[in-house]
């Protein structure tokens, strides 16, 4: 899943692009800024141990480590309902995804930590609330349908993010994009299969469908990040090469997608203002509450208090396996150090 | 890095290992990625866990990622570019009539 951290508009502490004076840097550093350019304008890959400059390497840590935070605190929300989904079936897949979703989390901290910081750093940022994670997992789970309808939209927008960034500059980035990617789709399609399921059942299930798109819809079309002229950022991201597409323009795209799809599933999306424009060859939709997304974003959404204990539990309760672990593998490796002595 | 709150914290993390797949027999070792783990066995375990979860791998390598040798990247222009004008090692070179020029 997909994190809208490049769009916090410095609201975090996030230093600025690039405010270092240009009269500081050496002229063998402005040579090697000039061939990093040149390598991001000929849409060459960039590697770990390639130069680049600080703050693209700022800019890649924060918006990796993040991705990977929200991919662990993502499990959080699904994980709730797996020891409640209506069949074995049902448990069985909700399994397979959480499990995903896990793993999708350990190849983004691999390629965060390509970048000089530890995983024990990027974690103690994530606990601190120094780091962020995708808001939307702010948000709690009422209901089976939720679950259903978090595959649909969650995992759609999700997907609608992460395909672009396949080609993002940094090398291990769009590496471990491609894994992810190709694992991702099944999460959508068994989201949308189960809330099929629910469409053709009874009256009960399908008002806990509408009931489940009627509260996720917003959040997920805010999951995008703020419209393009209140996201600085997003320019020098995507001179960088890192972000390939406009938040409006991902926004745009998805809405167009899901529209059909909710009207084969036979649901209502809860914008009246949902309208095809013939001229901008996209749907029109009404307001966002940006308010209510900083609200959520800066600390104050239904389940940030929840989601950050349960992750810093995890990491305390786990603290004595982690060094046991440690201790049994130096103990091993002990005698046979003595041995060659 | 010379903070001594991280140097801390990083004596006590578990090493680093880069994890290579063989997806199918008659296939090379892929390098997809990296993981911590305590001992060479969890780390064995974990790379099947967290890189072959759709029966993607016949074969797996874990590796210490400070037992690796790397080329500097820095060096890539000296390191590489001899090989540049030896353009006798590729076949377009040799211009053959075109009865033999299938070789």
């Amino acid at each position: 899943m997909y994190t809208q951290s490049m769009d916090t508009m410095g609201k975090d502490g996030s230093p600025d692009a690039d405010s270092r004076p240009k009269a500081v840097r050496s002229t063998e550093e402005m040579l090697l800024q000039q061939r990093f350019d040149a390598r991001i304008d000929d849409g060459d890959f960039i590697e770990a141990k390639d130069w680049m400059p600080e703050n693209y390497r700022k800019t890649l840590t924060r918006q990796i480590s993040q991705h990977a935070h929200s991919e662990i605190v993502g499990m959080l929300p699904e994980g709730n309902w797996i020891s409640r989904a209506p069949t074995l079936k049902r448990k069985a897949i909700l399994l397979a995804k959480v499990q995903d979703e896990g793993g999708h989390g350990l190849y983004l901290y691999a390629a965060a930590e390509t970048l000089g910081q530890s995983r024990d750093q990027l974690l103690d940022a994530l606990h601190t609330g120094r780091a962020k994670y995708s808001s939307i997992f702010n948000y709690p789970t009422l209901t089976w349908a939720d679950i259903g309808v978090i595959g649909w939209l969650v995992d759609g927008a999700a997907i609608m993010n992460q395909v672009p960034i396949c080609r993002c500059s940094f090398a291990p980035y769009a590496r471990a994009m491609v894994r992810i990617c190709r694992e991702e789709s099944f999460h959508q399609r068994q989201g949308y299969d189960a809330l099929l399921t629910m469409m053709q059942g009874t009256d009960a299930q399908k008002a806990m469908v509408q009931d489940a798109v009627n509260r996720w819809w917003w959040p997920s079309i805010q999951m995008f990040g703020p419209p393009d002229d209140q996201s600085p950022n997003s320019a020098q991201s995507m001179r960088w090469g890192i972000k390939r597409i406009s938040n409006d323009e991902l926004r745009a795209k998805f809405i167009d997608a899901t529209v059909d799809q909710a009207k084969v599933l036979g649901v209502t999306l809860p914008d009246p203002d949902l309208k095809w424009n013939e001229a901008r060859g996209h749907f029109d939709h009404g307001p966002i509450d940006w308010s209510e997304f900083w609200r959520v974003v800066g600390g104050d959404g239904p389940m940030n208090h929840e989601r950050l204990a349960a992750r810093v539990k995890a990491w305390d309760d786990g603290a004595w396996v982690r060094e046991a672990a440690l201790v049994h593998a130096r103990k091993q490796a002990a005698p046979s150090a003595a041995a060659a002595a | 890095m010379t903070d001594t709150t991280a140097d801390k914290i990083i004596d006590n993390e578990w090493p680093l290992w880069e994890v290579f797949v063989r997806t199918k027999a008659g296939l090379d070792h892929k390098h997809c990625g990296s993981l911590h783990a305590a001992d060479p066995k969890l780390a064995i375990q974990m790379a099947r866990d967290v890189y072959t979860r759709r029966q993607e791998g016949s074969s797996v390598w874990v590796v210490r990622s400070d037992q690796i040798i790397a080329s500097d990247p820095g060096d890539k222009d000296m390191y590489f570019d001899p090989m540049e004008d030896k353009v006798y090692r590729h076949p377009t070179f040799y211009k053959l009539p075109t009865e033999v020029d299938h070789m």
